[in-house]
């Protein structure tokens, strides 16, 4: 083991935080949640770029402690997102959530400062585990919180195994354990860990794990949960396959999938669940794309999005909390009562549909000129013209179906009789930061800029890094202009009803059951009693034998014999015919 | 006196074992078994140094030279089985005085020291001799001894359990000593070199066949092997906490290294997966365990019974690195005895630490225990870790070179069943720490207060042996991979 000067992994700063939390009470628990990820934040910057420590495990060496450019971007966003998510939540959730929720925003920032795959994977499964509970925490309040929960442990700890089995693989393959770009080998390992990483991304087939579970956390949960899993995934993406061609692919879908859905979608915080999916697919195409400054906007993205993503599920949260109601149908007209809650989701949705002056428009414009740029170069420059035309496509319908959809329904619309007033006032002051944040990096995007990962491309090309020419304004007010016509011309089509869309999920939330229905005890038309009986029977049948309790604890030994002779005479009959 | 060591290592406690029998002391009895399994532990260590290049200890009982005397020998594959389970007695022995007072009757306190160093003897002994009745004869006297531990349980159910295992046991000792009766027909000897040398031309031999046969049917029967585990859960569950402890840290593993001793030692590899494919038998069963085990123990509301599902699975794990046949997959088998001795060993004293002072190790008697006994529930949380698989613990280093092994082999199924496996054990484990962490102590049970410093101290022993040999894994797997190529020396 070795440590150059003193250094702690930032991200067990949250982590351990996590566990001194429920230890404290009242004032001493405010100031650690809000210190504990400034503190974050400083040693984030402390840290020079390079690996500080090295532990030995086996014949390998771990580097818990690399820090890079892409890393220390990520690192900073997600304490800010940490900060302001405690912030948020401050007296309203509940203390197994907050824990939790450092617990996972630790993890996420372990993994963007881990130099080896075994590292990564610790902390990857750590986050698994940290953003489950932060959903599970929330099943007193939202009993339907149980079941998605685990549902969604599911998804996470299976994309673990996949990407376990990956690294296992690599390091067979290659000896290496190193977590750097993986884009030059080759065989199935590389796949595996493309797989693992691509559940976290929401890529498909899996994409719907995002919307089952998201919507079920609590305001302040949702918040966390948006900032951190989806993030860390575009950030390995980032390191590891910068330029792999699928993902272009993968990206894309994910972008279609999400407005698609979100435009379909009635319940507030799903339709916010399919705008992170539609998102980060934006990112992900731009990491398929892989120019530097692809890159460079895949990060920008990222950071930004993070921070008006949160904002708008805190408007979103204060909406839900304040009126019980999460349908768009039951909501309207808030303006009035909720002036403060309106003007953060106001900000948010312009800066999610990339409007100028918006955090989202100097971060955004990187991904679609990179691929504008790349169509120059590339072998089938055609291929890139069409990702350019889609994304710009989707930056106009990110503003149909979240940027006008959300504020139009919510806080104008018709007046549905809601009285509500703004939330506590932490809340507002949460949301007062992240509204700021979303202007502040929109109109000073040189910041942002400067912590980018791949610098010599900014010093290569400066006219990409700027956004505020006359034509690009130009070009993008009149995108966002056609789009709102488009949306007050379609209205009367995207009135709102209540719906559930199908989707992937399906098949494992409903399709197993009801073919477990169809393909059980229905003895014909036995009756509801007798199948009851029979269900019964065999429910204590299993009890009995592998149960807790029971009338008798242990198998019979005449049972246990039969086994052992049945298998002595199958050893020795299978040696015997062979 | 050195030269005499191998001999020491099994007379100290079977003679200690009369002598505490005679004084009928509970004090007296139980300093004799912690100063023996203090020396038992000295002389696994020293015999280890001294066989640590690769030499051999050949110790001839009485002078008689073999094949008419009895032989113990000694080399790096049981140096290490015997610093596994001397190392754990000497760490489980001190910890007993306090737990036993809470549940077991004093007047049975000098018969539960007689029978544990008799146990203990046996176990040592199975291990270092290098004859193979005389293995019969010590697996017996372990036996025994572990029946009659197992029916001190509180628990009334122990006395069922220890029948039923007392059967069982019988039946696979019975099946061992028809295995070694029928090599002994067939080449006149009994020890284990010279049966490997005569065994060598007599490979197509039916009866060789059979002999295997029964040899592994019955070994299986004592290491829980799927499907002739059913009396372990029920042994483990109900016996005294630290003699399920004991058991579940040193029994199964003498059972595997006797499995391996006669797999590779008398057989041969060559025999054992050219001729009989016994690796076809050890995966598929192996798998099975490990899968039904991991899920059994979700469903249950016992801790105690949780865990020896657990260990099920965990022997699954083990077998599966034999069945492997190869390097990695016998280093990680090896690695495992180490390792599952350590992490089970934690898990089951801390349980045991939550009975002392709880009367009980029920999920409902751990609730809330997170803050009321934070060091015992610590270390188990450790334990867990450890369990699962989680680096910078030793779980980690085990499971690692199984995953490496099996995809040495290209078995990817077999890696996928072995992920899955362990995040059942995540869900298990978590069931516990749900409990004492998140919930409140139910108002009808009493507030505790933290275990005794002697119950913590060998426990936090233990805790920190986890979390050393997790980092530090340079010793152990120096010697599990020297001992996999010794053996695997013929194949490939």
């Amino acid at each position: 083991m070795q440590l150059d000067g003193f250094m702690l992994p930032p991200g067990l700063i949250l982590i351990l935080g996590a566990f001194i939390l429920p230890q404290v009470e009242g004032r001493v628990r405010h100031a650690l949640l809000l210190a504990l990820p400034l503190l974050t934040l400083l040693m984030v910057w402390l840290i020079p770029h390079g690996s500080h420590l090295t532990l030995g495990l086996m014949e390998y060496e771990l580097e818990p402690l690399r820090s890079s450019a892409e890393g220390r971007l990520f690192a900073t966003v997600f304490a800010v997102a940490a900060f302001a998510g405690g912030w948020y939540a401050l007296n309203k959730a509940t203390l197994l959530e907050l824990s939790a929720a450092f617990f996972y925003a630790g993890s996420a920032i372990g993994v963007t400062f881990a130099g080896d795959l075994i590292t990564l994977f610790i902390y990857w499964e750590l986050m698994a585990l940290g953003s489950t509970l932060v959903l599970w925490a929330n099943g007193k309040q939202n009993p339907r919180a149980y079941p998605a929960s685990m549902r969604y442990l599911l998804v996470h700890l299976c994309g673990g195994v996949v990407l376990m089995a990956g690294i296992a693989g690599h390091v067979y393959a290659t000896g290496s354990i190193a977590f750097s770009s993986m884009t030059m080998t080759d065989g199935l390992a590389k796949w595996l860990i493309l797989a693992g990483f691509l559940v976290n991304v929401g890529a498909p087939p899996l994409s719907a794990w995002i919307a089952d579970a998201y919507p079920e956390a609590s305001p302040s949960g949702m918040v966390f949960l948006s900032a951190f899993t989806t993030k860390t995934a575009v950030f390995v993406l980032i390191v590891g396959f910068p330029g792999t061609e699928i993902l272009i692919y993968i990206g894309l879908y994910m972008v279609f999938y999400g407005i698609v859905y979100g435009l379909l979608e009635n319940n507030l915080r799903r339709l916010m669940a399919y705008s992170i999916v539609s998102q980060v697919g934006f990112m992900v195409t731009a990491v398929g794309i892989g120019t530097e400054l692809a890159l460079n906007g895949a990060a920008a993205h990222a950071f930004a999005h993070i921070i008006y993503k949160a904002l708008l599920l805190m408007s979103a949260g204060s909406v839900l909390l304040m009126t019980g109601k999460r349908h768009c149908t039951d909501l309207g007209g808030l303006f009035k009562h909720m002036p403060i809650t309106a003007i953060a989701g106001i900000t948010g949705a312009l800066a999610i549909s990339a409007f100028p002056f918006t955090s989202g428009f100097v971060t955004k414009s990187l991904e679609t000129a990179a691929a504008y740029q790349f169509a120059a170069t590339a072998s089938d420059p055609m291929l890139l013209v069409w990702v350019w035309f889609l994304l710009t496509a989707a930056s106009a319908g990110s503003f149909l179906y979240v940027g006008l959809k959300f504020p139009w329904f919510v806080f104008f619309n018709k007046d549905a009789g809601l009285r509500p007033t703004d939330p506590a006032p932490h809340m507002q002051y949460a949301m007062w930061f992240f509204a700021f944040l979303c202007i502040a990096l929109g109109v000073f995007p040189e910041a942002l800029y400067a912590i980018l990962p791949y610098q010599n491309d900014l010093l290569a090309q400066p006219k990409s890094y700027q956004q505020y020419t006359a034509s690009h304004l130009l070009s993008q007010f009149q995108l966002l202009l056609f789009a709102g016509l488009a949306f007050f011309a379609l209205l009367p089509l995207l009135k709102q009803t209540l719906t559930i869309s199908l989707d992937v999920d399906w098949i494992y939330r409903r399709l197993f059951k009801v073919l477990g229905q169809e393909f059980t005890f229905k003895v014909g038309d036995l009756g509801g009693k007798t199948e009851a009986k029979i269900h019964g029977r065999i429910k204590r049948l299993i009890a009995h034998m592998h149960g807790p309790s029971g009338p008798r604890i242990h198998w019979p030994s005449g049972f246990m014999v039969l086994w052992v002779a049945v298998l002595l005479v199958g050893a020795l009959g299978l040696y015997y015919l062979r | 006196m050195s030269m005499h060591l191998p001999a020491l290592q099994v007379i100290i406690p079977l003679l200690l074992a009369a002598v505490i029998f005679l004084f009928n002391n509970a004090r007296i009895a139980y300093i004799v078994s912690v100063a023996a399994s203090w020396l038992c532990l000295a002389i696994a260590i020293q015999l280890l140094l001294l066989v640590n290049d690769g030499s051999v200890i050949e110790y001839a009982f009485g002078g008689w030279e073999p094949p008419w005397g009895i032989a113990y020998n000694v080399d790096q594959l049981n140096a290490f089985v015997l610093v596994i389970v001397s190392g754990i007695a000497a760490i489980m022995f001190p910890f007993s005085w306090r737990s036993i007072q809470a549940e077991i009757p004093a007047s049975l306190h000098v018969l539960f020291y007689t029978a544990l160093l008799l146990c203990l003897a046996g176990l040592l002994g199975m291990t270092i001799t290098g004859d193979a009745f005389n293995f019969f004869v010590l697996l017996e006297i372990s036996s025994l001894a572990t029946y009659t531990l197992i029916s001190l349980g509180k628990d009334r159910r122990s006395l069922s359990a220890a029948f039923q295992y007392l059967i069982m046991g019988t039946i696979g000792g019975t099946f061992i000593l028809l295995g070694v009766g029928l090599l002994y027909t067939l080449t006149g000897t009994l020890n284990m070199a010279d049966l490997a040398e005569r065994i060598g031309p007599l490979q197509a031999s039916r009866t060789l066949q059979a002999a295997f046969a029964f040899l592994v049917v019955g070994i299986g029967l004592k290491l829980a092997m799927f499907p002739l585990h059913l009396w372990l859960p029920g042994a483990y569950a109900t016996a005294p906490s630290v003699v399920s402890a004991f058991l579940a840290a040193t029994a199964t593993k003498v059972a595997v290294y006797a499995l391996l001793r006669f797999m590779f030692g008398v057989f041969g590899a060559d025999f054992a997966y050219g001729e009989m494919h016994v690796e076809l038998m050890l995966v598929s069963l192996a798998l099975v365990s490990v899968l039904f085990a991991s899920l059994i123990a979700l469903l249950q509301r016992g801790v105690k019974r949780m865990l020896a599902y657990s260990s099920l699975a965990q022997i699954g794990y083990m077998l599966l690195g034999i069945g492997l046949a190869n390097v990695s997959g016998l280093t990680a088998t090896l690695l495992h005895l180490f390792n599952h001795a350590l992490m089970k060993g934690v898990l089951f004293l801390a349980l045991a630490m939550v009975f002392y002072r709880t009367g009980g190790s029920s999920m409902r008697h751990m609730s809330g225990l997170g803050r009321q006994m934070p060091w015992t529930m610590a270390a188990f949380v450790v334990g867990g870790l450890s369990l699962i698989g989680v680096p910078l613990t030793v779980g980690f280093i085990s499971k690692w070179y199984l995953i490496l092994a099996s995809i040495e082999r290209g078995w990817w199924p077999v890696t996928a069943v072995i992920l899955v496996a362990s995040l059942i054990a995540v869900m298990y484990i978590w069931r516990v720490v749900e409990v004492a962490y998140f919930k409140e102590r139910p108002a009808d049970l009493p507030t505790v207060s933290e275990a005794p410093l002697s119950l913590l101290l060998p426990t936090w022993t233990l805790v920190a042996a986890n979390i050393y040999f997790g980092i530090n894994a340079s010793v152990t797997t120096g010697i599990a991979q020297n001992v996999a190529q010794t053996l695997l020396g013929g194949v490939q």
